[in-house]
C-alpha cells in the first residue's frame, strides 16, 4: 500500500457536489414495526378525535333548536323546547372555584412539607401516600360527603353566613341566622359543600406536580441562598417557589380541569336546581356532569341529544382548561438545565 | 452575635505558611477536654415557644366559645384554634427573634400545619369508609351472595355485592385487553418515531388525561349504543373504562420508556440489531417495571370510576357473566345505587363494598408500588442473581461450542 495522497484536483466541468439523499436499509421486520407502531399511534389519535366529532354530531339535533339561547337559557325542560347551560354551567364554575381555592393553599403546604421539611426517611411513603390518595375511588370522597361532611359542617356555615353575610355570595336567604331555633337545612347540598369534597379529590392531583417540580429546584441556587444567609422560609420564597412557579399554576389548572368533570362526588352531595345561584353557602347546587348522571336514565331522544351538548361544552371547556395547564407546565423552567 | 465571634482566637494561626496545611494549635497535656458541641437545630425554647401557643391557642379558643361569642361546630373550633395558634406563635417568637426569623418560624409551622391538614383529611375520609363498612364486611355471604334475593329490608346475612365484584374484575378485564397493547404500542410510537405526528399524538393524549369520566361514557353511549345499536352491557362498560385509561397509561409510559438510558440502545444497534430487535429485546425489558407500574396505576383509576359505567352498563341485581348481552353492574355504581335506600342496611351494604373497592385499589397500588420502586435497569438482587446465573451458563456454553469445533471447519474459518 503506498502512502502517497492522491488530491482530487477541482474541475470545472463536474457539475456541482449536490447533497445526497440519505437511503438506510430497512429490513422487512423494521418496515412492519414501523407500521404497527404508527398504527397504534393513529389509532389512539382517531379515537380521542371521535369523542369530540360525535359529541358534536349527536348534540346538533339540539343545538339547531335552541340555537344560541342554548348558552343563556338557565332552565331544563328540553322536552318543553326549554333548554339551556346557563345555571349548570355557572354553577360547575363556582363548584370547581370553591374546590381550588381550598385545596390550591393545601396542595402547596403539603408539597413544600413533602420537599422541604420532611425528614429524609418517611418522604418516600408520604409521596405514595398522595399518590394513592389521587387513585381513591371518587364514590369514596363522595360517601364521606354526604354522609360526614354534609352534617357536621353546618356549623361552619352558618357561622361564615352569619358573619360575612354582607359579602353577597356568601349570604343566606330563607332563613335568619340569628335565630337560634331557625332550621339548618337550608344549609345542606350547598355548593360550598361539593366544593369541599371535590377538593378533598384534587388536592392530592395538583400537590403531585407541583412537589415534583419543587424537589427540582437547583441545589446550587438554594445553597446560593443559604450562603448569603438566607432562612429556609427566605431560600424557599427566593428559589424555590420562583422556580415552581409554572408548576404550581399548571398542578392548578390540571386540579381545575378535574374539579369540573367530576361527576359522582357532586351528585352524591348537591341536589340540583336549575337557576343561577351565587350564594354558596345556600342549599342548592348543579353541575354540568350531575345533570348528565341525574336526566340521563329518563331521557328521549332529543332530551338525549341536549344532554350531548351539555356533555359537548364540559368537554370543550375541560379541553382548553388543560392544553393551557400543560402548556405552562411545558414551558415553565423545570426540567431546565442548570449549573448546580 | 454568632457562633464566630465566640470562638477562642488561639484555635486557628492567622497567617497560614504559603502552600501548607493550617493546623490547630497543639492541645497542652492536663487542659479540660473539649466538650462534644451538640449540632441540632431545635432548641429547648422553641419547643417551649411552640407548646405554650398550642396551649394558649386551645385555652382562649376554648373561652371564646363558650363564653364569649355565639359560636359552635367542631371544625369552627379547630379553624379559630389553628388561626389563634398561628397568631400567638408569632407573638411569642417575635420576643426575641427579628423579622426574618419570626417570618421563617410562623412559615414552618403554617407549613407543617397544612400538610397535617391534608393528611388528617385523607386518612379520615379513609378510614370513615373502612370504620362504616366494618359492619358489613364480616358477614360471609357479603363476598359470595348477589342481589337477587335479598330485598332492602332483610338484614345483612343475606345478599352481598358478589355481582358488583364479577362485574368490575369483567369490565377491567376488557379494558386492559384492550388498553395494554395499544397503550404500550402508541408509548412506543411516541419515543421512537418522533416526528410532527407523534408530537401531536404526545399533546392529544396529555390533554386527554383529565378527560371528564361522564364523557368518556357518553362517548362509547352514542358510539357503541345508539349508533351501532348495541344494548347495554359490560362490554360497552369496559370500552368505556378503556377511554378513560387510555391517555392515563399512554402518558406514563411515555414517561418511563423516555428514561431508557441512550446509551443502552446505541450499544444494540452498534452491534447490528434493527429497531424493532433493539425495542423488543432493550427498550421494553428495561422498561418492563415501570411499564408495569403504568399500567397497574391506569388501573387502579379506572376500576373507581363510576360515571362510564352508569351511563353504559346497566343495573342489575344479578350476577351476569356475559359481558355482550344483558345489564352488568361494577362495584362503585352499586356502592351509588345502595347509599340512596333508605334502610340501614343497605346503606351498610353500601359501605361494605366500598371499603372492599377501597382495598382493592389499595392492594393494586401496592403492587404496583412493589413492582416499579425501581428505575429502569436497576435489577433486584435475584434478578441480578439470574442475570448472572445466565451469563455463566452463556460463557460455558460457548467454551463448550468452542471445544466442539472440528479443526478443520475452524481452520476454514481462519482462511476465510
Amino acid at each position: 500500500m503506498s502512502t502517497t495522497t492522491t488530491r482530487v484536483e477541482p474541475t470545472s466541468e463536474v457539475a456541482e457536489d449536490a447533497p445526497r439523499a440519505l437511503r438506510a436499509a430497512t429490513g422487512r421486520s423494521d418496515r412492519i414495526f414501523r407500521g404497527v407502531s404508527r398504527g397504534g399511534g393513529i389509532a389512539v389519535l382517531a379515537i380521542m378525535s371521535l369523542i369530540g366529532v360525535f359529541l358534536t354530531y349527536r348534540a346538533l339535533l339540539a343545538l339547531r333548536e335552541a340555537g344560541w339561547s342554548f348558552v343563556t337559557t338557565e332552565s331544563w325542560e328540553p322536552d318543553a323546547g326549554e333548554f339551556g347551560i346557563a345555571a349548570v354551567l355557572v354553577g360547575t364554575i363556582l363548584i370547581a372555584l370553591v374546590a381550588i381555592s381550598l385545596a390550591v393553599p393545601l396542595a402547596i403546604g403539603t408539597a413544600l412539607y413533602i420537599s422541604e421539611y420532611a425528614p429524609a426517611r418517611i418522604k418516600p411513603t408520604l409521596i405514595s401516600m398522595v399518590d394513592l390518595m389521587a387513585a381513591v375511588p371518587s364514590v369514596v370522597y363522595g360517601l364521606w360527603g354526604a354522609f360526614f361532611l354534609q352534617w357536621n359542617v353546618l356549623g361552619l356555615s352558618r357561622w361564615i353566613s352569619t358573619w360575612f353575610g354582607w359579602i353577597p355570595f356568601l349570604s343566606v336567604e330563607g332563613t335568619d341566622p340569628r335565630d337560634p331555633l331557625a332550621t339548618e337545612t337550608v344549609y345542606t347540598a350547598s355548593t360550598f359543600i361539593a366544593g369541599i369534597v371535590v377538593a378533598m379529590m384534587v388536592t392530592p392531583i395538583a400537590c403531585s406536580v407541583m412537589r415534583e417540580v419543587f424537589s427540582q429546584a437547583p441545589a446550587g441556587e438554594r445553597e446560593g441562598a443559604y450562603a448569603l444567609g438566607a432562612t429556609k422560609w427566605g431560600m424557599i420564597r427566593s428559589v424555590v417557589l420562583p422556580y415552581g412557579k409554572g408548576g404550581m399554576i399548571g398542578g392548578t389548572m390540571l386540579g381545575l380541569g378535574r374539579a369540573l368533570g367530576e361527576t359522582i362526588g357532586v351528585y352524591m352531595v348537591i341536589s340540583p336546581i336549575f337557576v343561577i345561584q351565587p350564594r354558596i353557602l345556600e342549599s342548592g347546587a348543579s353541575s354540568v356532569s350531575s345533570l348528565i348522571a341525574l336526566r340521563f336514565g329518563e331521557a328521549s331522544d332529543f332530551h338525549l341529544s341536549a344532554l350531548m351538548a351539555a356533555g359537548l361544552a364540559l368537554f370543550l371547556m375541560t379541553l382548553v382548561v388543560n392544553f393551557a395547564a400543560s402548556s405552562i407546565i411545558a414551558r415553565s423552567r423545570s426540567g431546565a438545565v442548570s449549573d448546580a | 452575635m454568632t457562633a464566630l465571634d465566640t470562638r477562642p482566637s488561639g484555635l486557628v494561626t492567622d497567617t497560614p505558611a504559603p502552600g501548607g496545611t493550617t493546623l490547630p494549635p497543639p492541645v497542652p497535656p492536663g487542659s479540660p477536654e473539649e466538650p462534644r458541641r451538640g449540632l441540632t437545630t431545635l432548641r429547648a425554647g422553641d419547643l417551649f415557644a411552640l407548646l405554650g401557643s398550642a396551649a394558649a391557642a386551645l385555652a382562649l379558643t376554648y373561652v371564646l366559645f363558650v363564653q364569649l361569642l355565639p359560636l359552635d361546630g367542631t371544625l369552627g373550633f379547630v379553624v379559630v384554634a389553628y388561626l389563634l395558634f398561628l397568631g400567638v406563635y408569632a407573638l411569642l417568637v417575635s420576643l426575641d427573634e427579628d423579622g426574618p426569623a419570626i417570618r421563617d418560624k410562623v412559615a414552618a409551622v403554617a407549613v407543617h400545619g397544612l400538610a397535617l391538614l391534608m393528611g388528617i383529611g385523607l386518612v379520615f375520609v379513609v378510614s370513615f369508609t373502612i370504620l362504616r363498612g366494618l359492619e358489613a364486611l364480616p358477614y360471609p355471604n357479603f363476598y359470595t351472595a348477589d342481589m337477587r334475593d335479598a330485598g332492602p329490608l332483610q338484614g345483612l346475612d343475606a345478599g352481598g355485592m358478589l355481582h358488583g365484584l364479577i362485574g368490575t374484575l369483567i369490565m377491567i378485564s376488557i379494558a386492559l385487553a384492550i388498553t395494554i397493547p395499544l397503550g404500550v404500542v402508541c408509548a412506543v410510537f411516541l419515543s421512537e418515531l418522533p416526528g410532527r405526528l407523534s408530537r401531536l399524538v404526545r399533546t392529544i393524549c396529555e390533554a386527554m388525561t383529565a378527560l371528564p369520566s361522564i364523557v368518556a361514557g357518553l362517548f362509547i353511549y352514542a358510539t357503541w349504543i345508539i349508533a351501532l345499536g348495541f344494548d347495554q352491557s359490560g362490554f360497552a362498560a369496559g370500552l368505556a373504562i378503556t377511554v378513560m385509561m387510555l391517555p392515563i397509561v399512554i402518558r406514563a409510559a411515555d414517561v418511563v420508556l423516555r428514561l431508557v438510558p441512550g446509551t443502552l440502545k446505541e450499544a444494540s444497534y452498534a452491534v447490528g440489531a434493527s429497531q424493532w430487535r433493539t425495542v423488543w429485546h432493550v427498550t421494553l425489558p428495561t422498561a418492563r417495571s415501570g411499564l408495569t407500574t403504568s399500567v397497574i396505576l391506569g388501573t387502579a383509576r379506572g376500576i373507581g370510576e363510576t360515571s362510564p359505567v352508569l351511563l353504559t352498563a346497566g343495573f342489575t341485581a344479578a350476577v351476569n357473566l356475559d359481558p355482550f348481552h344483558e345489564p352488568m353492574v361494577s362495584m362503585p355504581l352499586l356502592v351509588f345505587d345502595l347509599v340512596r335506600y333508605p334502610q340501614p342496611d343497605m346503606v351498610a351494604r353500601g359501605f361494605g363494598t366500598a371499603a372492599a373497592l377501597m382495598l382493592l385499589v389499595l392492594l393494586l397500588f401496592g403492587v404496583g408500588r412493589a413492582l416499579g420502586g425501581r428505575g429502569p435497569g436497576q435489577l433486584s438482587r435475584r434478578q441480578q442473581h439470574r442475570r448472572v446465573l445466565a451469563s455463566r451458563h452463556d460463557a460455558e456454553r460457548f467454551r463448550r461450542y468452542e471445544a466442539a469445533r472440528p479443526a478443520a471447519v475452524s481452520q476454514e474459518g481462519h482462511d476465510r
